[in-house]
């Protein structure tokens, strides 16, 4: 299949390694995958702080760029989430009707990885290789925008080495929420804790999820904390294979 | 409402509350409870999403057919011989309810829980006229001997423990001995409140729901204390929001299902009490209900804000809210508290009251996920974000926001900005994460560590692989 993918700008920028990782695995099951360039953001952090209308340039820009996409296809639960939740509503009061059709009429073809893996491709064993000892946070955005559900656990499940233990209150909120983690610091703050107190409970080596931007803050906690316990995109779990731990585990 | 030098922003106030951890344990055990006791009952009943379903459209049927129900209401309460006062804002509900009080020379009232009429700040009102309102529901009175303010739509004294109760009581009802058993400590509420349900002539209640096809009003409590201030006075006023209404008797059913599955995780409610207009010889011989506007018709007219009316005050959202279970209520700075507080406080009280309250989320969508009623809370915030920034003059985030926009829509220009800021943040980086910096670096870099941008972004890889 021609799949065409929607890195995000945060990906692009702060975790290019999750973008590689997405491409490498998408390869080796037999895809081809594109990369329009001239793709950007998709304008969350801006809707979700109140800046809806200044978004709509941006959604303007990723229909042009994926216009003619099969699929596409994003390594970001709360990017695909806002294309698919909070998009129509911020283009509700705009008399753009040609850009509300293109944005309906693209939407079911926005994917999240993981869903795309098991639901769109009937996928759970991608044949990966993680000998690692790793806990999953289920995102707000993947957990309730886009209701993942076990998609992700039966991809883990099938990875081979991989020791796959339960997050305590897992469906709790890591306290990111984008602009809240600056906004409300201290809130924020409080959360983190708590979710680092429940990853530091499973002994996990490695911490997983869909959201390189939740990640990004528990991980960012975590190193801090000089704990050693590192956060890892699900993508780059999927995409490893034994070859990527012969010379020295570098992972 | 606090003077403009005491801090009442949310991250103000919430500073303080995180670091108080008393507080944040009381908070966390009790909503923890209620939480766990709630989704137990809840995963009892197989057509829960169907319940929730008829309760949404319940309540949006009757607000778009408000005008009509409000009448068909104020005939049936006229007809049972209650009388119907329409009050626009709070001022003139206080007038009401004070004029009514000083017709029956009554001295002292007592109250059943109202969060409506602490909305309007009816008991300041009442005393400025030297009349003394007796809080009767249990949270209620321990907030009001404490001199406190409610932190809980639904337990308003959460923020309490019981050795925090039982020493407020010693002092405030003269006990000399009282031991921070649940039982005793309701005991003696109840020894001094018994004096004054059987002398006090009159009583204020607020109402759960109003039902239009028979002018019967509904309070639903779980201490019996609210019975007896509906019965034994012989003047009963209530005070109760516009958007209270059910359109019949039978709607009840879903509400009464509703209702307290959500609120305190039981099947069913202890008091449900319903009564319609007067009855001679039974009951309050004289029976006001006063309709209050106070902004929701404004609510009412916004496509996105209106469905905050669905509300049925079961604080489901409250407990199952991350941000309200690190913070607690008095961070919201209102009667209203939680998620539906950040959506109902500005709606009701004005953005330049509650700015901040819209921001005091994740936008995680646990409290639309639990809300009986499918209150789409996290849509409400990000659209009254919206109002906050387009009424706030120019700011820094204003100007960042806009540089932003120019830049994502521009990928020659992303990318440049990519390289500005790999060598901008070259001072601040140490082994490959940013630990300190300004602005809004500063806030995140405090307790968490933010990754630097690499040498190489995924463009950039991209390219190199082809």
């Amino acid at each position: 299949m021609r799949v065409a993918l929607f890195i995000t700008c945060y990906n692009d920028t702060l975790f290019p390694q999750t973008g590689i990782a997405t491409v490498r695995l998408l390869e080796r099951l037999g895809h081809t995958v594109e990369f329009p360039e001239d793709q950007t953001c998709c304008g969350q952090m801006h809707s979700n702080t109140g800046y809806g209308d200044e978004a709509i340039p941006l959604i303007r820009r990723f229909v042009k760029s994926f216009r003619d996409a099969e699929v596409i296809v994003s390594p970001s639960s709360s990017c695909v989430s806002n294309i698919r939740t909070a998009w129509l509503r911020t283009l509700a009061d705009t008399g753009d009707e040609t850009l509300k059709r293109d944005v309906a009429e693209l939407v079911p073809r926005v994917f999240e990885l993981s869903q795309f893996l098991v639901e769109r491709l009937g996928i759970d064993d991608v044949g990966a290789y993680y000998p690692r000892r790793v806990t999953y946070h289920p995102t707000c955005n993947s957990l309730r925008a886009l209701k993942v559900g076990e998609a992700p656990m039966r991809l883990l499940a099938k990875v081979r080495g991989l020791d796959l233990v339960e997050l305590p209150d897992a469906r709790e909120c890591c306290g990111f929420g984008g602009t809240f983690a600056v906004k409300n610091e201290d809130t924020s703050v409080a959360m983190l804790s708590d979710k680092m107190r429940s990853v530091l409970g499973t002994r996990a080596e490695v911490c997983t999820a869909l959201d390189s931007s939740c990640l990004m803050h528990i991980g960012g906690g975590l190193h801090r904390l000089r704990s050693g316990v590192r956060t890892v995109h699900l993508a780059e779990i999927l995409a490893s294979t034994e070859k990527d731990f012969m010379h020295g585990e570098r992972r | 409402m606090a003077s403009a030098a005491e801090p009442h922003t949310f991250p103000q106030l919430a500073k303080r509350a995180v670091a108080d951890t008393q507080l944040r344990r009381n908070i966390g055990n009790a909503t923890q409870t209620i939480r766990t006791k709630r989704a137990g009952v809840v995963a009892e009943v197989p057509d829960w999403e169907e319940l929730r379903e008829a309760g949404r459209s319940l309540k949006e049927h009757t607000l778009r057919n408000l005008d009509r129900y409000l009448v068909q209401l104020e005939e049936a309460v006229t007809k049972a011989g209650g009388q119907v006062h329409w009050a626009r804002d709070g001022a003139e509900a206080k007038r009401i309810v004070t004029e009514i009080a000083k017709r029956h020379s009554a001295k002292e009232v007592i109250k059943v829980k109202s969060i409506t009429t602490e909305e309007i700040k009816l008991n300041e009102a009442l005393e400025a006229a030297g009349i003394r309102p007796f809080e009767t529901d249990l949270a209620e009175l321990i907030i009001q001997l404490g001199d406190d303010v409610s932190s809980h739509i639904l337990v308003p004294a959460i923020h309490r423990n019981r050795a925090e109760i039982r020493e407020l009581f010693m002092r405030k009802l003269g006990l000399a001995e009282l031991s921070d058993r649940p039982s005793d400590l309701t005991a003696a509420a109840r020894t001094y409140l018994r004096e004054k349900f059987l002398t006090v002539p009159m009583a204020v209640s607020g109402a759960n729901f109003g039902i239009c096809d028979t002018g019967t009003i509904c309070v639903v409590e779980s201490e019996g204390n609210g019975r007896m201030c509906l019965t034994l006075p012989k003047v009963l006023v209530s005070v109760m929001g516009i958007e209270k209404l059910v359109p019949t008797w039978e709607d009840m059913e879903v509400f009464l299902q509703l209702l307290p599955r959500s609120s305190t995780g039981e099947r069913m409610n202890p008091y449900n009490s319903l009564w319609t207009g007067v009855t001679p010889g039974d009951g309050p011989q004289e029976f006001h209900l006063v309709l209050l506007d106070n902004r929701r018709t404004d609510v009412l007219a916004d496509r996105t804000g209106r469905q905050t009316l669905n509300c049925i005050r079961c604080s489901a959202c409250l407990n199952v809210c991350p941000v309200y279970a690190r913070t607690g209520g008095h961070a919201y700075h209102s009667e209203y508290q939680g998620p539906i507080g950040a959506i109902l406080t500005p709606q009701l009280h004005g953005m330049d009251e509650a700015a901040s309250l819209p921001f005091a989320s994740t936008l995680c969508g646990a409290c639309y996920e639990v809300c009986p009623v499918k209150i789409n809370i996290p849509e409400v915030l990000v659209h009254l974000r919206t109002r906050a920034v387009a009424r706030s003059g120019f700011n820094m985030e204003k100007l960042a926001m806009g540089a932003a926009i120019r830049m994502f829509d521009n990928p020659g220009l992303l990318e440049t900005a990519q390289k500005i800021a790999r060598v901008a943040q070259r001072p601040f980086v140490s082994d490959g994460y940013i630990t300190g910096g300004v602005g809004p670096l500063r806030q995140w870099t405090r307790a968490r560590d933010l990754p630097a941008i690499p040498a190489q972004s995924f463009r950039d890889w991209w390219r190199t692989r082809r």
